[in-house]
């Protein structure tokens, strides 16, 4: 990948936001177990449209089960989430506003990175003509237009990665889901891509749900969750949770959090 | 124009790239029925006497009586490659990109088997023209009226590979399917000869290939080749197609999907 290009989001490349509700995700009372071991315990958390909020937590805190939550692969035991102020577990048409980069990839690699885009788009009601023009401008904007026939399969980590973004993007979500999305790139990579990533609440007008270990992903105007042992043990902004921890830094708040 | 016939047409293409872009897929396809259409059965030509049965009005040669089964085995074995595909999908996961779609669960799935018939028809469409090559006498008028009954027994053999999918977590496990669903549900059904002519030699069983739902599927396409309509095996394909795709459906529902001890890799 050329560590040169810039990822400078264009607002007038991607359609307006669904803005339809006082909050683009609502989590309420969330709870769930995998047999005896509780993931999620009693989580509550409200993102507004266009605000930005890290989950931070070590491997194995629950951010990953949140996720699989909220994009509905699970369902809960407890608790509700709506997405634009609509409920999943009533309606499957919630999920439109949504964006979602996994943490492991899954673009299809004997498909090219057109065919992988347009096959989402058809996922999402959007037309083929539209969708063509959205990929063309989205791919452009990316730096990876060169790439547009090429297959999956010959793409590296850092262009996948990207085609992933892209797609989460494509049908303008009002709350974008990145679970690890810089995990296994190398660094001018990863810094490019934090940076254009960072940059989206504010050009389009999404809330991006930020799941990471890597505190370096953090910007001090980002609001921060911590996750533990499946609970959510701190919530506000940096200055404020730096105030109400009495700590310096990220890792000494994460230190303070798993040993109390 | 709507959104499900958007997202219906979208699988649809995608299961038709993938199919060719994985040519050995196509060969494979191929070759397997036309190897029992020109081997397998030029041997048991001589070895396998038939009688003049339902649909047939008159005596036909053996290769002439396996064409409706073996048309029935590219359905199966397409259906059961369509579940291995999901089970790799889900390995690799891009299966959640399609279970994150707005749509409901069922109509997504039922997308995934219409796409897999789709692939399966054309597989037939080109072992039909080899076949006829090869010297098979059959009419091409009868393929065109079994055409609605092929649509619903590749659903029904699509379903049963859906729920299969669902079950099966590894790849490495499909060996065990191969075995112990697809070729018994094959050698067990009158794709490769009568029922009566097993029951001369077992009338246990004779009766479990009366109860394969594969049999079923296979008289019903091979009445339909001859303009005539197998009531009794259609009813018995239609009702296993509900029953085989609400499983399906149960068995992708995310409230069930953990408690059968699925991760988040699905």
């Amino acid at each position: 990948m050329s560590t040169s290009t810039s990822l400078t989001a264009d607002p007038e490349a991607v359609p307006a936001m669904h803005t339809t509700a006082n909050y683009a995700l609502d989590i309420r009372n969330l709870s769930f177990r995998y047999g005896d071991t509780t993931a999620l315990n009693d989580i509550t958390v409200s993102i507004k449209p266009g605000e930005s909020v890290i989950l931070l937590g070590p491997n194995g805190a629950g951010k990953t089960t949140l996720f699989s939550l909220i994009c509905g692969l699970f369902a809960a035991d407890n608790g509700s989430i709506l997405i634009n102020g609509r409920s999943l577990l009533k309606r499957a048409d919630a999920l439109a506003p949504l964006g979602i980069v996994f943490q492991s990839q899954t673009l299809d690699l004997d498909l090219s990175v057109e065919q992988n885009l347009m096959y989402f788009c058809a996922l999402q009601g959007i037309a083929r003509k539209e969708a063509r023009t959205r990929i063309t401008t989205a791919l452009k904007r990316m730096d990876l237009s060169k790439r547009t026939h090429d297959k999956i399969r010959t793409l590296n980590g850092g262009h996948r990665r990207r085609v992933e973004i892209i797609r989460a993007t494509l049908h303008a979500p009002s709350i974008l889901l990145l679970d690890e999305p810089t995990v296994g790139l190398d660094i001018p990579t990863r810094t490019e891509l934090i940076r254009y990533l960072h940059e989206l609440p504010e050009t389009h007008g999404c809330a991006i749900l930020w799941a990471t270990h890597l505190i370096d992903e953090v910007h001090d105007t980002d609001r921060v969750l911590m996750l533990h042992n499946g609970e959510l043990q701190l919530d506000g902004t940096l200055d404020a949770l730096r105030h109400s921890t009495n700590t310096t830094s990220i890792e000494s708040m994460m230190q303070h959090v798993m040993n109390p | 124009m709507s959104r499900y016939w958007y997202a219906m047409t979208g699988i649809i293409r995608r299961e038709l790239m993938r199919f060719v872009h994985q040519r050995e897929r196509f060969v494979a396809a191929l070759i397997r029925p036309l190897l029992w259409l020109v081997v397998f059965a030029a041997g048991f030509r001589a070895a396998l006497g038939l009688s003049i049965i339902p649909p047939y009005q008159t005596y036909i040669t053996y290769e002439v009586y396996i064409i409706p089964g073996l048309i029935g085995m590219i359905q199966l074995f397409n259906g059961m490659q369509s579940s291995l595909s999901m089970v790799y999908d889900q390995e690799m996961g891009s299966m959640r990109v399609l279970l994150t779609a707005p749509l409901p669960r069922w109509f997504l799935l039922l997308c995934k088997l219409i796409a897999g018939v789709t692939v399966s028809l054309l597989q037939i469409a080109v072992f039909l023209m080899v076949a006829k090559l090869t010297g098979i006498e059959f009419a091409y008028e009868g393929a065109l009226q079994a055409l609605p009954i092929l649509i619903f027994t590749g659903i029904m053999l699509g379903s049963l590979g859906l729920l299969i999918a669902s079950v099966v977590k590894q790849l490495e496990n499909f060996a065990g399917v191969m075995n112990f669903v697809i070729f018994p549900m094959f050698f067990l059904s009158s794709a490769l000869y009568p029922i009566w002519k097993m029951q001369e030699s077992s009338e246990l069983l004779a009766t479990v290939c009366q109860w394969n739902p594969f049999s079923h599927a296979v008289e019903a396409i091979r009445f339909a080749f001859y303009g005539q309509f197998n009531g009794v095996a259609m009813t018995l394909v239609l009702a296993c197609t509900i029953v085989f795709f609400l499983l399906a459906c149960w068995s992708y529902n995310p409230a069930r999907r953990f408690r059968a001890g699925r991760t988040a890799a699905a």
